[in-house]
């Protein structure tokens, strides 16, 4: 026994409720007299909830007119044809009563893959922050649109900001057999942050200079510094209409917001009568099977029209009601066998 | 491993030759010229694996080996080389993390392994050079040959040859606990004919190489002036490392050294135990299955898709030109892997780190449990190998070793029985010199035995032994007073011995020295009387009360193992006496027989029914002085013959130990505290206990029933030599009748037992004895198709028996047995505890090995567990093990689940993507989901959890039982799978709807790609978390802290990487989260889906709870 007799506080473990597994713990039961409740509680919150999101969506109006042409009587039938530049048509339509305010205007395209990945991370972000290193030299990722065929680079390059929606609109209410222009709000429609930390133009006066020695994308008709030739503030990368092309959209089928009514004699709502929607037909959709579409909504505290949410609380609120009858006559005949 | 490779190698002349020599203190003999010494291994004990230069590329290939890690780094090499929608830091990440933890928690368990070894390496030892005496370290003997000088309680450095001692006989005492736990001394003897002047001496020692089993031949040549006399050397004289010295003083040889030691030899191998957790690996590979069909499907979709007019290729995303040149085919490929890369986070690569580490974590609970902790030895339980704590729960089959496992080794006197009365100091209820009278024989009034009777028992117990009192450096009066107050502590205070076990314990060891214990145990159970003081020059002296009385020793009849007994013949003052004492069944033939009747009863109640203690009788025979003559002279003789000395030496005392007298029995206790307890713990939680010892029968047998393995009800069907030996018949022959009618017993007409009820509550129980012999013949049977015939029935009597006793076991046997049965149908997870070398093989083979004690250092090195005593098992298993395989199956199903359900709604995006690889979510969600998000709470889960408490789960044994690895087999799989599906689908599905219409907030502005993966994301991490919320059964302060502590961070990380720091704002999530939260849609779908998803689970447990078999509180 030469072993030398170490200190027992050495070897002896620590007697402390965590090494012992011994912690005081709280040791919950989901017993029927809990959950039952719960149950009910929860479904008469969703249902409540249900109700309010299924009344509020209800009331909301939306206005949906396809103007892709595709049929032969479609106003904008001959637009439809590819070899049509600066195509103009005009869409009328008639509203029996008073769309309420502010109303929301904005164009939906369909069958169309802004998620594609090689799409998607065709862009440069770093020529969008103002980069003027990246205006020389954009961004690998941006091919097949990062120079042109003279090797002259593109600003913005890549295939998202090059495909960009060029259709444009004008609304017009015919008043008395005249065309009363019906004034749209292009601010506001792309993120705040967007707009005014994530895009950046670079610090040179006049923009202009910034994109000497590069081109402009190939689809667009303008160089993005004339984007917008009414509002200086609204040009290069932080173009309202940009921004919106930009963030890109998360499903084939989308809508993106073009412009809000909120000036003048429409800011309460678009009275009833008649309308004409002026477009200029550009962006072509029909070789890949697209759809073009204009949407006239107003929005709520919830977002735009969905029934979707309203519906769901409602079934789910009621399944949970349902549930707790079920478990109550359950539990009733069992004589609740657990509180025992 | 590598160096002794080399060392064949090197030495391939050496092994050819077959025997080494060893030149004795370097010197070369005198004939041999040009003497070169011949290379052996240094001293030097490695078990560790790692050295510092070697750790980096051996792990990491170790580490690369395995199947998980490897398919990791392939995917990351994917990444690196292909271009694919998710960066290599995301998988990368992991891995290096998952890569890094393995590699430390393996440095760490090396490094207690080169702590282990250099404690064996530098232990320091005494070299003679050059007639020097220089103390060393163990390692630095530097070769074969080197001579070394042990003293008293050290322990051999390696293998030596006992050249010198300093007791005057030649021998020397050995103990070799730390090798098989046998605590009792062992002689061996020096070299004959060596020179005392080891100056002077030149030898050679040859000998074999170094060989794993543990018989020794060697020859020693001396070189002593012209004579070469030579030795032949045996086992005796050959010292093992790790054994301890005892009582001597002597000075020996190396021959074998460091890794050629035999105890190494026999350590070494020790294969990687894998746990039943990891049949996960076909649950990977179902994974890996939907993996490979989900991208499968995804590059068929694609292509499909594609060969749609407008689809490949429209006008807004034009391909490059290096696009438009690629092969299809390659395309194709290239796809194929980077859907790989966009889903493999299916395969969990997290799971594996999480694994470990709560495995090492988890072990510590182990070693902290204070329950565990040991007084007398001052520590604690040892977790060697983490990698099995769930296994624990799992245990099927718990082989258990004899001595010193169930029996402690320390026996303690509990009664005796003299001319029939029967005597117990326990209690005190009339006291007798410190005896009490418990109750007569069963016919008899209340009495005790004759004053001269009892004097003559106790004198009997007295001298009758071979117990030495030890030569103390403390002075003799002492040892006197010592063991006089002990008398009159048990004299005054019947509990004395017990309560003071462990002064009276240490006391016991200092005091005597002996072979056998239960020696021990009765020299001091005689000191109610009489006092052993030593022998001293043939004779023996006694402290009679209050007087010393002398004998003088005349002979000695040693114990043997066949004839069972010993005796002594002492001469008094007046009179020549022989006392005799031995077992019950060697003892009662030699007797006259009217006295057998009244002592038998007690033995056999002690035996066997009732107490399981271990019985020996006492005898004596009064010798004239004829007799006496007659039975010097045939001693002597015997002695002296050199042919069949064994032979006339048992005839001659079978001759002398006749008709003698019986005076009484003892009863000595030998159990481990709470054996029976325990084992009746292990056995309510549905496990069977076999015994296996190598020991004979009877005394086995009466430990399985003080372990209460036998009950009185248990029926036993016994496979003995015993039961073969029919004159009439072959054994053979005799072995099938009784195995087919043993078959029939236990099996066939057993009431065929319903799934999920415990067999043991049958209504006939059934033991099963097998001896050694006995089952070499069913294992080894002469024709192969009796042969497994043979197994096969065995093992299935076995398995209807509620215990096993298997005696007269060889090492290699019991690991034979376990192997059998760890191989038989269904696999079951054994468990093998034992507390020595002989044990290891056994606990090597066994699932799951445990040592008793910590005695053997190297045993335990071996084993995967230890505990300091056998009533420490029933809290391991019942306790921790279940606990652990509760949690280890819940972690595991819960991470294939979580990442199911994370992966789910990325693979459904591909349908509305155009199959592009389009990521879902953004690559710090993808990357951090396993590691930071939901990784805290499984792990705290899997550490913490309780969904018993541990008093309840150690009061019901019954709750032990989860059949067969019940919660980690395909049902419950099934149920996470298609729970992780449900959610997949609900999430993703829940949120596509919701994009019907993306204007989502009160401004109408729109929502994009990355807001949609977000809310699905922010949905994911809630419902995963909040699953597990459900599940936990326990919540401690760290549960609530991990819970809550990771859904804050995630959305605390969400905000900080959606740009409230400004270098972050070129992120492509930047304000997603924030403008998320902005809209009251976003919320309430956030809300839905989460109570959605969780709402039939809480409608299962509540169903689930009233059919459930037993609550939890």
């Amino acid at each position: 026994m030469n072993k030398k007799e170490k200190p027992e506080a050495e070897n002896r473990p620590d007697n402390t409720a965590f090494t012992q597994q011994r912690l005081p713990a709280w040791q919950p039961m989901l017993s029927a007299g809990i959950v039952i409740p719960l149950f009910l509680i929860i479904g008469l919150i969703f249902i409540g909830i249900g109700v309010a999101l299924f009344v509020t969506s209800r009331d909301l109006q939306v206005l949906e007119m396809d103007y892709t042409g595709m049929e032969q009587n479609s106003p904008c039938f001959s637009c439809s044809d590819p070899d049509q530049k600066n195509c103009k048509c005009t869409l009328d339509f008639n509203l029996d009563k008073l769309f309420e305010g502010p109303v929301f205007f904005y164009y939906a395209l369909t069958n169309y893959f802004q998620n594609q990945r090689s799409y998607g991370v065709s862009k440069d972000d770093y020529q969008l922050s103002g980069d003027l290193d990246n205006f020389k030299d954009p961004d690998s990722t941006c091919s097949p649109y990062r120079y042109d065929s003279n090797n002259n680079p593109i600003v913005p390059c890549g295939s998202l900001a090059n495909s960009m929606f060029n259709d444009t609109f004008k609304l017009y209410q015919l008043v008395a057999g005249t065309k009363k222009e019906v004034p749209l709000d292009g601010k506001g429609i792309a993120w705040w942050t967007d707009y005014n930390i994530k895009y950046r133009n670079p610090s040179v006066t006049p923009l202009k200079n910034a994109f000497n020695g590069t081109v402009k994308p190939l689809f667009w008709p303008r160089p993005a510094y004339e984007l917008d030739p009414t509002d200086p503030a609204n040009n290069g990368f932080i173009n309202q209409d940009f921004l919106v092309w930009m963030r890109r959209a998360a499903l084939p089928n989308f809508r993106k917001l073009y412009r809000r009514i909120t000036e003048g004699d429409y800011s309460t709502g678009l009275p009833e009568g008649n309308y004409s929607l002026e477009i200029s037909y550009n962006y072509p959709v029909l070789n890949f099977d697209g759809r073009k579409k204009v949407v006239f909504t107003n929005v709520s505290w919830m977002g735009g029209k969905n029934e979707f949410l309203g519906i769901a609380y409602l079934v789910i609120g009621s399944l949970c009601i349902v549930m707790s009858v079920v478990m109550l006559i359950v539990y009733a005949k069992f004589k609740f066998p657990e509180e025992d | 491993m590598l160096r002794r490779r080399l060392n064949r190698l090197l030495g391939g002349d050496e092994r050819r030759v077959d025997s080494r020599t060893v030149y004795v203190g370097h010197r070369s003999s005198p004939d041999s010229e040009g003497f070169i010494p011949p290379k052996f291994c240094d001293n030097r004990i490695v078990s560790s694996k790692y050295t510092v230069w070697n750790f980096l590329p051996k792990n990491l290939f170790e580490q690369f080996r395995r199947i998980a890690n490897f398919y990791f780094l392939i995917i990351f090499l994917v990444q690196v080389i292909v271009d694919t929608p998710t960066s290599p830091v995301t998988s990368g990440l992991p891995l290096f993390f998952v890569i890094t933890v393995t590699a430390i928690k393996q440095g760490y368990e090396d490094w207690l392994r080169h702590k282990a070894d250099n404690e064996v390496n530098k232990y320091l030892v005494t070299v003679l050079e050059d007639g020097q005496r220089i103390r060393k370290e163990s390692e630095k003997i530097k070769q074969v040959g080197d001579v070394v000088e042990v003293e008293e309680d050290e322990t051999f450095p390696c293998d030596l040859i006992l050249l010198q001692s300093s007791r005057d006989d030649d021998t020397c005492f050995v103990t070799t606990a730390s090798l098989d736990g046998e605590s009792n001394h062992k002689t061996h003897y020096t070299v004959p004919d060596t020179e005392k002047d080891l100056e002077s001496l030149s030898a050679t020692i040859e000998c074999e190489q170094p060989q794993p089993d543990l018989y020794f031949v060697g020859r020693m040549h001396i070189y002593k002036n012209n004579q070469e006399p030579i030795v032949s050397l045996g086992p005796e004289n050959l010292l093992l490392k790790g054994a301890t010295l005892k009582n001597t003083q002597k000075i020996c040889v190396a021959v074998y050294t460091g890794m050629e030691t035999k105890m190494a030899l026999n350590y070494q191998g020790k294969s990687q135990k894998r746990s039943v957790v990891e049949s996960i690996n076909a649950f990977l590979l179902v994974y890996l299955c939907i993996l490979v069909s989900k991208a499968l499907v995804c590059t068929t979709l694609k292509y499909v898709w594609q060969g749609k007019p407008g689809q490949d290729e429209p006008w807004y995303n034009e391909k490059t030109q290096r696009e438009k040149d690629t092969n299809l085919y390659l395309k194709m490929f290239t796809d194929f892997l980077s859907f790989m890369v966009l889903f493999n986070f299916i395969i969990p690569v997290s799971m594996y780190v999480t694994v470990e580490m709560q495995k090492f974590l988890g072990s510590f609970f182990i070693t902290w449990d204070k329950d565990f902790f040991d007084n007398e030895i001052k520590e604690g339980a040892l977790v060697n190998t983490s990698d099995l704590n769930e296994e624990l729960g799992q245990v099927e089959y718990v082989f258990t070793d004899k001595t010193g496992t169930l029996t402690q080794n320390n026996m303690e006197f509990i009664e005796c029985c003299i001319d029939g009365f029967q005597y117990k100091h326990r209690d005190a209820s009339s006291e007798l010199d410190g005896f009490c009278v418990t109750d007569g024989p069963v016919s008899k009034l209340q009495q005790k035995a004759g004053r001269e009777k009892e004097e003559l028992f106790l004198r009997a117990l007295c001298l009758c032994h071979t117990v030495q009192v030890k030569e103390s450096t403390e002075p003799c009066l002492d040892q006197v007073d010592g063991l006089n107050n002990q008398v009159d502590g048990l004299g005054i205070d019947g509990d004395g011995l017990g309560i003071d076990g462990a002064l009276s314990h240490l006391e016991e060891q200092r005091g005597f020295i002996a072979s056998s214990p239960d020696e021990i145990a009765l020299v001091k159970g005689a000191m109610y009387g009489f006092t052993f003081l030593g022998l001293e020059s043939k004779t023996m002296k006694i402290l009679n009360r209050n007087n010393d009385v002398e004998y003088e020793l005349l002979h000695v009849l040693n114990f043997d193992p066949v004839r069972r007994r010993m005796s002594v013949i002492v001469r008094s003052s007046s009179d020549t006496l022989l006392f005799c004492k031995g077992a019950d069944s060697s003892i009662f033939p030699r007797v006259r027989q009217e006295e057998v009747e009244r002592i038998r009863l007690h033995v056999e109640r002690n035996a066997t029914l009732q107490e399981g203690y271990r019985t020996l009788c006492v005898a004596y025979k009064l010798l004239s002085a004829g007799e006496y003559a007659q039975a010097d002279a045939g001693l002597r003789e015997a002695r002296l013959a050199l042919q069949d000395r064994e032979e006339k030496l048992m005839a001659v005392y079978n001759q002398v130990e006749t008709g003698m007298s019986l005076i009484g029995a003892t009863a000595v206790e030998d159990l481990q505290e709470e054996a029976a307890e325990t084992m009746e713990a292990l056995q309510g939680a549905g496990m069977k206990v076999w015994v296996l010892t190598g020991d004979k029968m009877e005394t086995a047998k009466s430990t399985c029933y003080a372990c209460r393995l036998f009950q009185k009800s248990t029926e036993l069907l016994e496979l003995t030599v015993r039961t073969l030996d029919d004159e009439n018949r072959r054994r053979e022959e005799k072995l099938h009748d009784l195995l087919l009618d043993y078959h029939k017993k236990a099996v066939q007409d057993a009431p065929p037992v319903k799934e999920g009820v415990t067999s043991w509550s049958s209504s006939q129980d059934y033991g099963f004895i097998v001896d050694g012999a006995s089952l070499s013949m069913i294992l080894n049977s002469s024709s192969d198709s009796s042969n497994s015939r043979y197994k096969n029935l065995f093992l299935q009597i076995c398995q209807n028996c509620t215990a096993v006793l298997c005696c007269r076991m060889a090492p290699l046997q019991k690991a034979q047995i376990v192997k059998m049965v760890k191989n038989s149908k269904g696999s079951p997870i054994t468990l093998s505890i034992g507390d020595g070398a002989n044990d290891v093989s056994m606990i090597l083979e066994a699932h799951v090995g445990i040592i008793k004690g910590k005695e053997g250092r190297q045993a335990v090195r071996n084993s995967d567990y230890a505990i300091p005593k056998l009533k420490h098992l029933k809290k391991l298993l019942l306790a921790h093990g279940h606990l652990y395989y509760v949690r280890i199956a819940h972690l595991v199903q819960y991470f294939f689940y979580k990442n199911l359900c994370f992966i789910l709604p990325q693979f459904l995006y591909q349908f509305f993507c155009g199959y592009s690889q389009q990521p879902l979510y953004d690559a710090a969600y993808l990357t951090m989901y396993n590691i930071c998000f939901t990784s805290m709470p499984i792990l705290a889960y899997s550490l913490l959890e309780q969904h018993i408490c541990i008093e309840v789960l150690l009061d019901n044994a019954t709750l032990y039982e989860i059949a067969k690895n019940a919660m980690l087999r395909w049902r419950p799989f099934l149920y996470w799978t298609v729970l992780g599906l449900f959610h997949g689908l609900l999430f993703f599905f829940g949120v596509w709807y919701l994009f019907y219409n993306p204007a989502l907030q009160d401004n109408g502005q729109v929502f994009g790609n990355w807001s949609y993966g977000t809310i699905v994301f922010t949905v994911l991490v809630f419902t995963v978390t909040l699953k597990l919320a459900l599940d936990t059964r326990h919540w401690t302060w760290i549960n609530h802290f991990v819970i809550w502590g990771s859904l804050a961070f995630y959305v605390f990380f969400s905000f900080f990487w959606g740009g409230i720091i400004p270098f972050l704002s070129q992120q492509r999530l930047y304000f997603v989260f924030a403008n998320m939260l902005s809209s009251v849609s976003a919320w309430l779908v956030i809300i839905l889906l989460i109570l959605l998803s969780l709402l039939p689970e809480i409608l299962l447990v509540v169903f689930r709870k009233p059919r459930g078999p037993h609550s939890r509180q």
